[in-house]
């Protein structure tokens, strides 16, 4: 369970950059839960996933798992609860580095690392395996640099990664927005796929309000740093894209504004 | 232009020719280090000016006392992990970007080593101490074997370092922090590490070449990352040419020692040339900036917005011949020809 307690996070305090990009969130995540979340261009998504991840401290507030308080750990000591996939497909995994050795990091999230081998021959056969499910012809590949990959297999290797250690919530942050369409699809029926199997408590920016719709029990709509919306089970397989625009509307007094997300309506 | 040919003599080359090759030897154990940091950490340190200076004020000193060889060599390898803690606690813990961190601990280094020697340079007594590395023209021989096999041993452990849960730790701090600390790697403890294992290997390397040469200078470092990373940089394109596609790991930590060994094979050959000793450091620094260029040149070639113009020029041309002849040819199969008039043009302009 993830709980979320009354977090505040301002950037560039006192200065004329000054941004309130979290006011006073709460939420409360159920384990198993699937919870998307959409907004507006800056309305503080990705900020409430480096909140949780702690990629910096909070002005305030608390972050629970299982019902104990990780605000104060850093983003390192915090890792073996979190899984998680950027939305740069850069960013999740290291391109200098074989496949294997980027799983093999992964495996050994939360792990002390010594000084036995970084990546044995067993653990490649398990490796193999896993990226044989999803079906991108990896599993042939794993001595290959990962930087020779391309943004689509890099994010599905990613997801793998950060689940492959069952995190307590798995942390997904735009992770298709910088994929073509289908691959992008490919990577969210995989992310449905593992979710499910392993009965992940999952958080799931997008920008795509259909994908917010379709995936998961519960939805959320972030609007400058507060939670404005929130909806889940029965009620939210009814939603369309039109009662979210004008939910958006309804509750902020303006138009929704992003520019990614007006594309996929 | 005569008088200076005949002024060259080839046996003084063959003569300081093994004394190259030692000397090589010895700063390779540095490059590896320079590797560390340089390349796995990614990370311009500045330090090894210093701690191969330290390496050897340190050596000079304990075998001035009358302390074992091996046990000096381990003083300065320690020394040099204290260097690189300092560097990388200034940068990790107080947040001073890496140049400048390095730059701190080696002027800090500077005072130290003057501390350490009472003076900006001290000689061991020839043959009054036992060491194992000698320039002694008599064990030079000798001296090369055992740097050899410090070489191997220390390329082996390397090897194996990296290859272990830290080093694969450190080696994934080095290419992408972030993605690490979302694994739980402790980035900052990676780098305090790493700079530590760096300087540590480049304060030995000092401590042997002042064994070496039978003093230690509190100049003696400098400069010294220039020609680490020259052997890097000479390593690499070296060990590119030779092994290609199969280039593994422990083929290019040997060709960093290699690096070395060649840089000084260069040295002694261009000194043999009488080329002023006080100008090697230009010398050193040019070959670098060249050798630091030739990948960036290479990737230009293929992907810069002046070489597409080059390139478009090409294709209009190949377009405009196209067009003349395909004035009267609408259908799909001209489309081949087409394609195929384009390669064939395209290399006529070639
Ligand atoms: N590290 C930072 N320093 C300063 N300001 C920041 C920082 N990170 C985010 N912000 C600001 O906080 C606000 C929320 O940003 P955030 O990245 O969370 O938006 P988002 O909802 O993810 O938007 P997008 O759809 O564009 O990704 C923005 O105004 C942004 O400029
Ligand atoms: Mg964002």
């Amino acid at each position: 369970m993830l709980e979320l307690r009354h977090i505040y996070k301002t950037f560039n305090p006192g200065t004329i950059n000054e941004k309130k990009a979290l006011v006073d969130v709460n939420l409360t995540l159920e384990d198993g839960d699937f919870c998307t979340v959409i907004g507006g261009n800056g309305a503080g998504k990705s900020t409430i996933m480096n909140a949780i991840a702690g990629v910096w401290p909070l002005d305030s507030g608390m972050i629970l798992v299982d019902g104990v308080d990780i605000s104060g750990l850093s983003e390192y000591q915090r890792a073996p609860f979190f899984g998680r996939v950027f939305q740069d497909p850069m960013t999740g995994t290291a391109a200098d580095m074989q496949i294997d050795e980027n799983m093999a990091l992964a495996a050994r999230r939360g792990q002390k690392r010594g000084f036995r081998w970084g990546c044995t021959a067993r653990e490649r056969q398990t490796y193999r395996a896993m990226l044989s499910r999803l079906d991108l012809g990896l599993e042939d590949r794993l001595t290959a640099k990962v930087g020779l990959l391309s943004g689509g297999q890099r994010q599905a290797l990613t997801l793998i990664m950060a689940t492959m250690k069952k995190p307590k919530v798995l942390l997904l942050d735009e992770h298709t927005a910088a994929l073509d369409p289908k691959t992008a699809s490919k990577v969210l029926q995989a992310t449905d796929q593992i979710v499910t199997e392993n009965n992940l408590t999952t958080l799931m920016v997008t920008h795509n309000m259909r994908d917010a719709i379709a995936h998961g029990n519960r939805l959320i709509m972030l609007d400058s740093g507060h939670i404005i919306y929130d909806v889940r089970g029965e009620e939210k397989k009814k939603l369309t894209v039109e009662d979210l625009l004008k939910k958006f509307e309804e509750v902020s007094g303006g138009a929704f504004a992003n520019d990614r997300m007006i594309l996929s309506k | 232009m005569a008088a200076y040919f005949a002024s060259l003599n080839p046996v003084a080359l063959w003569n300081a020719a093994p004394g190259g090759i030692a000397q090589g030897l010895i700063w390779g154990i540095m490059a590896l280090g320079v590797y560390m940091t340089f390349r796995i950490l990614n990370f311009a340190d500045m330090t090894v000016d210093g701690s191969f200076a330290l390496g050897g004020a340190i050596a000079v000193m304990l075998m001035l006392k009358g302390v074992n060889p091996e046990i000096v060599l381990v003083v300065s390898f320690l020394a040099g992990l204290g260097a690189g803690f300092i560097t990388g606690f200034l940068h990790t813990m107080l947040g001073i970007p890496d140049i400048l961190a390095g730059i701190l601990t080696q002027i800090s280094l500077y005072s130290i080593n003057l501390n350490i020697m009472g003076k900006a340079n001290q000689a061991v007594p020839v043959g009054q101490v036992r060491v194992f590395f000698t320039s002694n023209i008599r064990y030079l021989g000798q001296t090369i074997a055992l740097t050899l096999v410090v070489d191997v041993i220390l390329i082996a452990i390397f090897y194996w370092f990296l290859g272990t849960e830290n080093g694969s730790a450190i080696r994934a701090t080095g290419i992408n922090a972030h993605m690490s600390r979302a694994q739980g790697i402790n980035t900052n403890r990676m780098k305090v590490e790493a700079l530590m294992v760096g300087n540590a290997l480049v304060s030995l390397s000092g401590g042997i070449l002042a064994e070496y040469q039978g003093f230690a200078d509190v100049k003696m470092g400098q400069g010294s990352i220039v020609i680490g990373l020259a052997a890097v940089i000479i390593g690499e394109v070296l060990a590119q040419l030779v092994a290609g596609k199969r280039l593994n790991f422990i083929l290019r930590l040997s060709f960093t020692v290699i690096g070395a060994i060649v840089y000084y094979m260069v040295y002694v050959f261009v000194l043999w040339l009488k080329f002023p000793a006080d100008d090697m450091k230009l010398l050193t620094a040019i070959v670098v900036a060249i050798f630091l260029a030739v990948p960036y040149f290479q990737e230009q070639k293929t992907s810069s917005f002046h070489g597409l113009k080059r390139r478009n020029a090409k294709l209009r041309e190949a377009m405009r011949k196209a067009a003349e002849g395909d004035d009267v040819i609408n259908d799909t199969a001209a489309e081949d020809e087409r394609q195929e008039q384009t390669t064939e043009t395209g290399k006529e302009a070639d």
